[in-house]
């Protein structure tokens, strides 16, 4: 048994940085898949409490939410995100199209809801209402193929308008999202980065997103990735559920249709 | 007549890709103004773009021969060097430099602190370079660095030559994904002078035969 874990080591030690680096996240993510453990079960639970809760000003529920399938409808829903909406006009993710019911059928205003948007996992905080909410969302698409429309010439715009955002580069590390994330096999450090332009590379990351993430002990979603990004590139806050971020989000979910989403994640 | 208008726009979409893209790129600039609140906290030059990100933003980091040599030159004239005059500084402290780089971070979310927002705190170099084989955790979106100087000497060529590529990387590659590390203050220019010596010295760790 000794001998066996020494050359194993001895295996690892003299292996290239490259092979050991992407074989331990390899091994990493495949010790995390037991669905059944993933903690971020217990936030979709707690979301799924919220949604059904009478909250806000108005006292109501957000039972009456229409995330594209009409009112109330979840099943299939963020699967079919990001798309255009008559009432608000433009295109929305999930996590916009939240925030618009939040507003429209509790009475909370944006101002409120931006003020307290993420968990800080710097102090262990809990996921934000918001947040377990979308968690719960994302959920009801689970087992489904990524399949956001694309009739609407707001719809075709928004994909288009998100890669060309997708290529901006900007703030003192001249970074655009390209830089990380156009080319095959990369990594910063030991942490390999997808390529958006790799179909089965770029379905396996958006099918998993919400995320529980073990480095946060929260679930994150694609806004908070996308503030996330933007922190590292060092620019100003990018704003929650802003004509920018959704683009991104929009350009992202088209490189990936066809992907079945596998919900919740869990990644580093 | 709004339907024809329409009608044009979308066939514009469907046929001609490459002027689609630059309708998209010329409305960013509206989009983003939309997309990033000003306040305490939020830096907004940071999204301004300068003449060589906006060329660089719409080739897609493939830029015509005659944009390349525009932004080659633009660049290599914002090149400065140490009041000293020496482009080869202090070796020890180009190690902790090249290793170190937390920092820059602003908004109100998750800012770092405040003496750490502005440049100088390193460059954060490992992040896309292999440098010493010691240091496993090493990214890849750059080319390798280990025994730099070993394998190029340390003549006063390639010491120039490190120093502005350090400095302004651009002034050599058009569009390369490395930050212009000394232009943008990420390092002063005596920073880089020791990361020049880091990578070139003789005497650095990292061209040691091990």
């Amino acid at each position: 048994m000794q001998y066996k874990a020494m050359s194993l080591s001895l295996a690892l030690a003299l292996a290239a940085p490259l092979a050991w680096g992407e074989a331990s996240v390899a091994d990493y993510r495949a010790q995390l898949a037991d669905k059944d453990a993933n903690p971020g079960f217990l936030v979709i639970d707690r979301g799924e409490m919220l949604f059904k809760e009478k909250r806000g000003p108005k006292n109501a529920s957000l039972e009456k939410c229409d995330f594209g399938l009409g009112p109330g409808k979840l099943k299939g829903a963020y699967a079919q995100l990001p798309r255009y909406f008559k009432d608000t006009k433009r295109v929305q993710d999930l996590e916009s199209r939240l925030m618009t019911c939040m507003v429209t059928l509790q009475g909370y205003t944006e101002d409120e809801i931006k003020q307290k948007l993420y968990a800080d996992q710097r102090k262990n905080e809990d996921n934000t209402p918001m947040e377990a909410i979308a968690a719960y969302v994302a959920y009801q698409s689970d087992g489904m193929k990524i399949d956001p429309p694309m009739k609407h010439a707001a719809e075709k715009d928004t994909v288009k308008l998100g890669e060309a955002m997708f290529w901006r580069r900007h703030g003192p590390m001249d970074f655009s999202c390209a830089t990380c994330h156009a080319e095959e096999g990369k990594r910063v450090r030991l942490q390999s980065l997808v390529n958006v332009y790799n179909a089965k590379d770029i379905q396996a990351t958006m099918t998993t997103w919400p995320t529980y993430r073990v480095s946060h002990g929260v679930v994150r979603n694609m806004q908070h990735r996308m503030w996330d990004c933007h922190w590292q590139m060092r620019t100003p806050d990018i704003d929650y559920g802003s004509p920018a971020s959704v683009a991104l989000i929009s350009f992202l979910t088209n490189q990936a249709k066809g992907g079945i989403y596998d919900l919740p994640g869990i990644k580093r | 007549m709004k339907s024809k208008l329409i009608i044009a726009a979308l066939l514009s979409v469907a046929f001609n890709p490459a002027a689609a893209d630059s309708k998209f790129v010329a409305n960013l600039d509206k989009v983003v103004a939309e997309s990033f609140k000003p306040g305490p906290g939020q830096d907004m030059s940071r999204l301004v773009q300068d003449e060589t990100q906006k060329v660089c933003s719409e080739t897609r980091n493939n830029p015509s021969a005659a944009q390349a040599a525009a932004i080659n030159a633009r660049e290599a004239a914002t090149i400065k060097y140490p009041a000293s005059g020496k482009l080869m500084g202090d070796w020890k402290n180009g190690e902790k430099l090249v290793k170190d780089g937390f920092g820059m971070r602003i908004g109100n979310i998750e800012p770092d602190k405040a003496d750490r927002q502005k440049g100088g705190n390193g460059g954060n170099c490992y992040a896309c370079h292999a440098l010493d084989p010691k240091e496993v955790a090493a990214g890849n979106l750059g080319p390798s660095l280990t025994g730099y100087g070993a394998l190029r000497g340390s003549g006063e060529e390639i010491v120039k030559y490190t120093y502005n590529k350090l400095y302004n990387t651009q002034a050599t590659v058009a569009c390369s994904n490395m930050p212009r590390v000394g232009h943008n203050g990420i390092l002063t220019p005596e920073q880089v002078a020791d990361v020049t010596a880091y990578l070139v010295s003789p005497e650095s760790s990292l061209n040691q035969k091990k």
